[in-house]
């Protein structure tokens, strides 16, 4: 009996390390094929020169710099209002069905495909709003996607606050501001921007809601104004191939993009990681 | 001899139906230590969050009677509960600092109060660190985050805090059982102290310690206060049965 339930044990073990192991061996294949494709396309002209002949040669500093600014906009735009949205759902709104239908709403927008994002833009901030197609516009259409992601992490950062520090803060004759300001939002921080960073990583990637909004197919300098169009990183990748005048000259540079954007967002990801840890390590301190 | 700091009549409390204080009266002298006894669920405790309404924030909570503080009722409909709330200070149960430094813990209250020069902070600070004995402890770690300290520290530190913005009053809630013996016997030690400057209100689940640090005490049971007393009375001849089986043992 006892050694059938040892067994048991003992499959569930390996069970559970293979596919651990498959998922590794999944990304590592990945990585592996991106990294044999693109590699060799990969230099410090690469990324700083602008794509030249149609394309087919130089770099991608024009994309590079093109999505940096989207993130830019689109992070200008949803942190700030992601973040006190969560405030409001969390520390103002009262629990009725207006809070709980507000909430699912979100939730529910984080859910919406992408491209449907891009639809809204095109309507919303290119031809009602009058912003045309341009930086702005795709940039806060990126920023609407991040919203919901925002808004969730936030909002289980502020609900893992302590009751005993908002106690301890009232207690001490703080208003709910003071509170929130001083206390609440400091102590969710570190959380708080963990979501945000995993948020620059999807925003990064997305081509659909950029198409009709703001990405330019070519772009021969960097954007100067916020109604600028501006070239992408995941953009450029979809037209060098689809759209490729010359595969064999352009397939090289298609996945050193791939590969640029696979850095940054990875990058962004660990800034994340090594900030909050610094944030973290500031207010707990080690014993 | 005394005067009264706390005067209270006819305090009844409800959380939604259920009637957790009845008609409660009692007085708390002023400079002194009253201790608050019972059994868990006697309703001290939310007896006590009454005395700086900060049951307020709890949902349906309601409060009847009168709660009068230096005769004028914290009740009353114009009642600045910020400035309610820094005459009288708290301590809770669990020692619960701030994430952010020893300095910055102490001098939240005064900042929230507008006082912004670094050199009376740093007095005020400092101050505060003395009345609560941790001075010693911590003088060259100020900067250094409140979380690192050790249990005891951290409630000394939470009392630190709550003297800080020179409240007249210092409600505890059993501020010390989180805490070991010896942290606990500093506590008291400080509490005995705390008297000569502070009204101090305590709740305590300990009839030793109140036995031992308290000038009056008064005893609740199931939402009632059946007795109220000098300590050395209450626990030497109690003229109410319950208290006596209370205290020698028998229940609770």
């Amino acid at each position: 009996m006892s050694s059938f339930r040892k067994k048991k044990d003992r499959a569930a073990t390996i069970m559970l390390w293979l596919v651990m192991a498959l998922t590794c061996g999944m990304l590592a294949l990945i990585l592996a094929f991106l990294i044999s494709k693109g590699w060799s396309a990969l230099s410090w002209e690469f990324l700083t020169k602008k794509p030249r002949s149609m394309m087919t040669a130089g770099g991608i500093s024009t994309p590079i710099v093109g999505t940096l600014q989207l993130v830019l906009v689109a992070m200008g735009f949803s942190f700030p209002v992601g973040v006190f949205t969560a405030v409001y759902l969390v520390e103002y709104a009262r629990d009725d069905w207006f809070t709980r239908s507000l909430r699912l709403a979100v939730r529910s927008l984080a859910g919406v495909p992408s491209v449907v994002f891009g639809l809204f833009g095109l309507s919303f901030f290119v031809i009602l709003l009058k912003f045309g197609p341009s930086l702005l516009s795709a940039g806060l259409t990126l920023g609407c996607l991040a919203l919901p992601v925002i808004v969730g992490a936030s909002e289980s950062a502020l609900l893992a606050v302590p009751r005993d520090y908002r106690d301890a803060s009232y207690a001490l004759g703080a208003t709910q501001w003071q509170t929130i300001r001083k206390v609440v939002l400091p102590a969710a921080f570190p959380s708080i921007i963990t979501g945000a960073i995993l948020s620059v990583g999807r925003v990064a990637g997305e081509t659909a809601p950029i198409i009709f909004t703001g990405a330019a197919f070519f772009a021969p300098r960097f954007a100067k104004s916020i109604f600028d169009q501006v070239m992408a990183l995941p953009y450029h990748v979809l037209i060098l191939a689809t759209a490729g005048t010359n595969i064999e000259k352009t397939r090289p540079i298609q996945y050193g993009t791939v590969l640029v954007l696979l850095f940054f967002v990875l990058g962004m990801t660990l800034t994340g990681v090594l900030w909050r840890a610094r944030l973290r390590i500031r207010q707990r301190a080690q014993r | 001899m005394e005067k009264d700091k706390f005067s209270v009549r006819d305090l009844d409390l409800f959380y939604g139906s259920n009637h957790a204080l009845k008609k409660i009266n009692l007085q708390v002298p002023e400079r002194s230590v009253t201790a608050l006894i019972g059994p868990s669920g006697c309703g001290k405790s939310s007896f006590l969050r009454c005395l700086n309404r900060m049951n307020d924030f709890i949902p349906g909570c309601s409060v009847t009677g009168r709660v009068e503080l230096d005769g004028s009722d914290i009740y009353d409909a114009g009642t600045d509960l910020i400035h309610l709330r820094r005459r009288v200070g708290m301590v809770f149960q669990r020692p619960n600092p701030f994430p952010m430094s020893i300095f910055d813990n102490v001098a939240y209250g005064p900042r929230l109060h507008g006082d912004r020069d670094r050199n009376t902070l740093r007095d005020i600070v400092e101050e505060s660190l003395r009345v609560s004995a941790l001075w010693n402890e911590v003088r060259d770690i100020l900067h250094s985050p409140a979380l690192a300290l050790s249990g005891g520290q951290q409630q000394r530190l939470c009392i630190a805090r709550a003297v800080a913005v020179q409240p007249e009053v210092l409600l505890m809630d059993e501020p010390t059982s989180a805490l070991d013996p010896m942290a606990t016997a500093r506590i008291e030690e400080l509490v005995r102290e705390l008297r000569t400057r502070y009204t101090v209100v305590i709740v305590t689940h300990n009839m030793q310690q109140a036995a031992r640090i308290s000038d009056t005490t008064d005893f609740f049971l199931s939402g009632e206060m059946v007795e109220s007393g000098p300590t050395q009375q209450m626990f030497t001849s109690p003229r109410d049965k319950r208290t006596e089986d209370y205290i020698t043992g028998r229940f609770g």
